[in-house]
């Protein structure tokens, strides 16, 4: 198993080293009940305010765009630059469904502050078509119906290149290891194991976007 | 009045097939645009402050440095001075700002004064829980006392419990939402999308025909999705407040899993008696549950086995300081499942008997015997019950293995419904319906009984969804949207069928009566060479489109679906006794269904039951904290589901065959979500040798009942 390409809990941007930098009084992720107290006894000093413009390089593409210190990659795709493939879930780098492969690597996009995403190569689920061209995941995730409401999809599409980019043929016990970082809600895991093996082949016969 | 009944199962050329969903390709490249994605021009961001305190009075709410930030446009208070509130995370104020990191700063500049009461947060300790819990009366039937004291009976005793789960739908709940002037647009994440206009109308105290409601896709309710909540009214009133721009508000995920809806609680001390044969005489159980501040009713035990002759039952619900319940796929069957087949099971392990014995020698006491024994039967075979299943009495080793048995009962007859199908001058051909599709592949099977009705392949059909302003359908729970939706489009689709014929009739010289539509032509009954193409049939309208509407009425459903479905399932699991963990082997359901529309969906659902069962048998709880009173795990890490190593092997078998499709269209939403929990901890109970009483059968709860229990070697 490569570890590499796996969704890391622990990234270079740890919770509270994001906390700390970002201010006293939280940033997007300070979403909790539990800090609704602590908020309140608090004011807003500390937190760092102001804008700053950022060019991100998204499927070969500049995006320029404003975003504030503490704005997250996966807020500012859905926000500010109307990318909603990423899904917001959990919100704390658990689930998966953000999902985005940075410098080839998968990585949880509520977990990677905007600011530090420039420079690096991003991918996005928008960039697995283009035209009537799909990435040959898209469709095995159709004929394999692993999808239900369809909320954690683009995660596990997007778990699933980075492993198969790596890993070109996984086996089955490598699959499920691989997306261990994706969480599905309505039980699809049975059509996603299928998708990726039927999609693994795909892209060896040479049908490859 | 016209034929309405499905073609028989040898005809069926779309109507049975598996299918590939309508809406694959958009969802699975990211494109679906879900509620949660839309981003109007000018939209604003609403975020709501919630009570920290689980029972507290609201003193004062200072709203005034909020309203003077920069970029925020509204704030409300929701609950003022004097609002008692009766859970953490209750809404008190709620604010809209340019940005979502604009509408927390502003949040957390609201100065709320708390006089903080005394709360109540967990109920699986009855003593401890003061007068929170009310007695809900007893029910007898027959004469418990005297059956109990029989000569030779053999009692099982036990005390079990399933804890409270949350919905922890994917898309959490919201909507964004726009009041311009005195019409209101709603785009919510909602099971209701013909209904909940009127819900959202009645709060703002405006017309239903004002609210415009649109879904093309949501990402998750399982039954919690319904009313149009506080985040409605309140996104619509900060709409108003802001100019009529549009609101987005969603609750965020720890808000999400303490106030969005919770499945109760159960609990239950229970006693069943037999003769030594395994026949059941008599049942007693003393039972409590907690759905939130509301109380909780009982789940429906003993289940299944409704008719055992004696039984006495006494049930309290318990009020708690938390989140209250909202429906969970099949309310209240999973706990009765649970609870009614591990005292069975217990029941066959102190008569040292082979539990699916047990359950065949009382099948006679079930609401469908044949169908269960038939089933019970099916399930035994796909997984190898005589070779895999280990009795308690004969465990030993460090890694165990055994089955488990879960049954399961049902309605899932069809909602009232209406579809309209329009035919075409240029022979295309559509089908309207103010239905949602949950996932569960609804746009699909309208599809695939409209073509099927018409002779067109699937790829012909069109199919709307997800708006109110097309013909209302009911909402998406109970397993009732499947039999309502598509015996709706069934009648639309004939209705529309008939004009057909009486325009093309003229020029075959025949009464429309001797025409039918197979393999995209219009031809005339027993003379395949006397017709025409659809294309050609279709000109004959000349310039007017046909349109028909058709609805399924729930109380004269014509035979095209019904309600009553039964499933088993049973469960393959191996325990390791040093770290408690237990590994999901295989898992096997046997579900009958009626007549399906498409196998492929129909499997997926099941899948995707039997899947959530794994989860809320492994590791899924929500836990309450007495000191806070709040929700320890209101997240994704701490409150657990299944990943996609940790279910094992699943096997579906459906019970297709000409008997049950006679039945009609029966949902399947809620019956696979039933037996599972059941099956597992039966599965565990039998591997490990004693009974694992708590679920979820965490390595805690599992080494606790060894450590109690004592191990064989």
């Amino acid at each position: 198993m490569n570890d590499s390409d796996k969704p890391r809990k622990k990234s270079a941007f740890s919770r509270r080293g994001f906390l700390q930098g970002v201010g006293a009084t939280g940033g997007a992720l300070g979403t909790g009940i539990l800090t609704q107290e602590e908020a309140q006894a608090q004011t807003a000093q500390g937190v760092i305010t102001g804008e700053t413009p950022i060019t991100l390089t998204i499927n070969g593409k500049p995006y320029k765009t404003t975003v504030e210190a503490r704005n997250t990659l996966l807020d500012v795709l859905r926000n500010n630059l109307d990318l909603t493939a990423a899904k917001r879930v959990c919100d704390r780098g658990t689930c998966g469904a953000c999902t985005v492969i940075m410098e080839g690597k998968a990585v949880y996009a509520c977990t990677v502050l905007a600011i530090e995403a420039q420079g690096r190569k991003i991918e996005t689920l928008e960039g697995l078509s283009t035209g009537n061209t799909r990435h040959p995941l898209i469709d095995a995730f159709v004929n394999n119906d692993a999808q239900q409401c369809g909320y954690c999809t683009p995660g596990f599409v997007m778990a699933s290149k980075a492993m198969l980019d790596r890993t070109p043929s996984p086996t089955e016990q490598q699959v499920k290891e691989h997306l261990g970082g994706n969480l599905c809600r309505c039980g699809t895991y049975m059509g996603i194991r299928k998708a990726v093996v039927e999609a693994s082949k795909q892209l060896k016969g040479g049908a490859r976007a | 009045m016209p034929n309405y009944s499905w073609p028989e199962m040898k005809d069926r050329k779309v109507i049975g097939k598996g299918i590939k969903r309508a809406d694959g390709i958009p969802k699975a490249s990211g494109k679906a645009k879900y509620p949660s994605d839309l981003n109007p021009p000018n939209l604003l961001h609403a975020v709501f402050l919630t009570s920290p305190h689980a029972h507290a009075k609201v003193k004062s709410v200072d709203i005034s440095a909020a309203e003077n930030m920069k970029g925020v446009t509204a704030v409300r208070v929701i609950s003022g001075p004097g609002t008692e509130l009766q859970w953490a995370g209750t809404e008190v104020a709620v604010v809209a700002a340019e940005k979502e990191s604009i509408a927390r700063d502003a949040v957390k500049a609201i100065k709320v004064d708390y006089e903080v009461l005394p709360h109540v947060v967990r109920e699986e300790d009855l003593s401890k829980v003061g007068n929170r819990a009310r007695p809900a009366g007893e029910q007898v039937t027959g004469d418990p006392d005297a059956a109990f004291k029989e000569a030779g009976v053999v009692v099982s005793e036990g005390t079990y419990s399933i804890p409270v789960i949350t919905h922890c739908c994917l898309e959490p709940h919201g909507q964004v939402i726009q009041w311009q002037g005195d019409q209101v647009r709603y785009w919510p994440s909602t099971q209701a999308v013909s209904s909940i206009a009127g819900d959202l109308g009645q709060n703002l105290k405006i017309p239903a025909t004002q609210v415009h409601v649109q879904m093309d896709y949501m990402g998750g309710g399982f039954g919690s999705k319904f009313p149009s909540d506080r985040w409605g009214t309140e996104g619509a009133q900060l709409s108003k407040a802001s100019g009529g721009r549009p609101v987005k508000l969603f609750l965020d995920r720890a808000t999400e899993l303490t106030i969005a809806g919770v499945r109760p609680s159960h609990h239950a001390q229970i006693r069943v008696g037999a003769k030594a044969d395994g026949s059941i005489i008599a049942w007693e159980s003393k039972s409590w549950s907690s759905g939130g501040f509301g109380g909780g009713g009982m789940a429906p035990i003993p289940y299944v086995f409704t008719k055992l002759p004696n039984f006495r039952l006494n049930h309290s619900a318990v009020s708690l300081n938390a989140g209250p319940q909202r429906a969970w796929r099949a309310p209240n069957h999973p706990q009765a499942s649970f609870l009614t087949c591990v005292a069975l099971e217990d029941l066959a392990a102190k008569l040292k008997m082979d539990p699916l014995e047990l359950f065949l020698k009382n099948i006679q006491y079930t609401v469908r015997p044949d169908t269960y024994k038939s089933q019970l039967a099916k399930a035994a075979e796909i997984i190898g019950w005589k070779q895999n299943f280990r009795p308690r009495w004969e465990q030993k080793g460090s890694i165990r293995r055994s089955l488990g048995i879960g049954i399961a009962t049902w309605g899932g007859a069809g909602h009232a419904s209406t579809a309209r199908t329009t035919i075409n001058p240029d022979g295309s051909v559509l089908v309207e319906c103010g239905t949602q599709d949950l996932g569960v592949g609804t746009r699909t099977i309208l599809g695939q009984v409209a073509a099927e009705t018409w002779g067109l392949p699937y790829e012909a059909v069109t199919v709307r969804i997800g708006d109110n302003k097309l013909p209302a359908s009911g909402n998406s729970g109970g397993s009732t949207t499947v039999g309502g939706v598509c015996s709706a489009t069934r009648k639309s689709s004939v209705n529309a069928l008939e004009k057909l014929f009486e325009a093309v009739a003229p020029s075959l010289n025949v009464p429309p009566d001797q025409l039918e539509a197979i393999d995209g032509k219009i031809r005339v009954k027993g003379n395949p060479d006397k017709g025409m193409s659809w294309k050609q049939a279709c000109q004959k309208l000349g310039t007017a489109s046909i349109t028909e509407t058709g609805a399924n009425d729930p109380r004269n459903t014509l035979g095209l679906n019904t309600g009553g479905a039964s499933g088993i399932q049973m469960a393959d699991v191996s325990v390791d006794m040093e770290t408690g963990r237990v590994k999901m082997n295989k898992f096997v359901s046997v579900q009958d269904c009626g007549l399906i529309v498409n196998p492929r969906l129909t499997e997926s659902q099941i899948f995707g039951a039997m899947i959530m069962s794994c989860c809320a048998a492994l590791v899924e709880e929500r836990v309450m904290d007495q000191n806070t009173g709040r929700v320890l795990n209101a997240d994704m890490e701490f409150y657990k589901l299944a990943g996609i190593a940790d279910i094992g092997d699943l096997v579906v078998h459906l019970d297709i065959t000409p008997e049950h499709d006679k039945r009609g269209i029966i949902g399947i939403g809620e019956p696979p979500a039933v037996p599972g929990v059941a099956a597992i901890a039966n599965a565990v109970a039998n591997a490990v040798g004693v009974r694992v009483p708590q679920v979820p059968l965490t390595p805690r709860h599992v080494l606790a009942a060894i450590a109690k229990n004592g191990r064989n070697a």
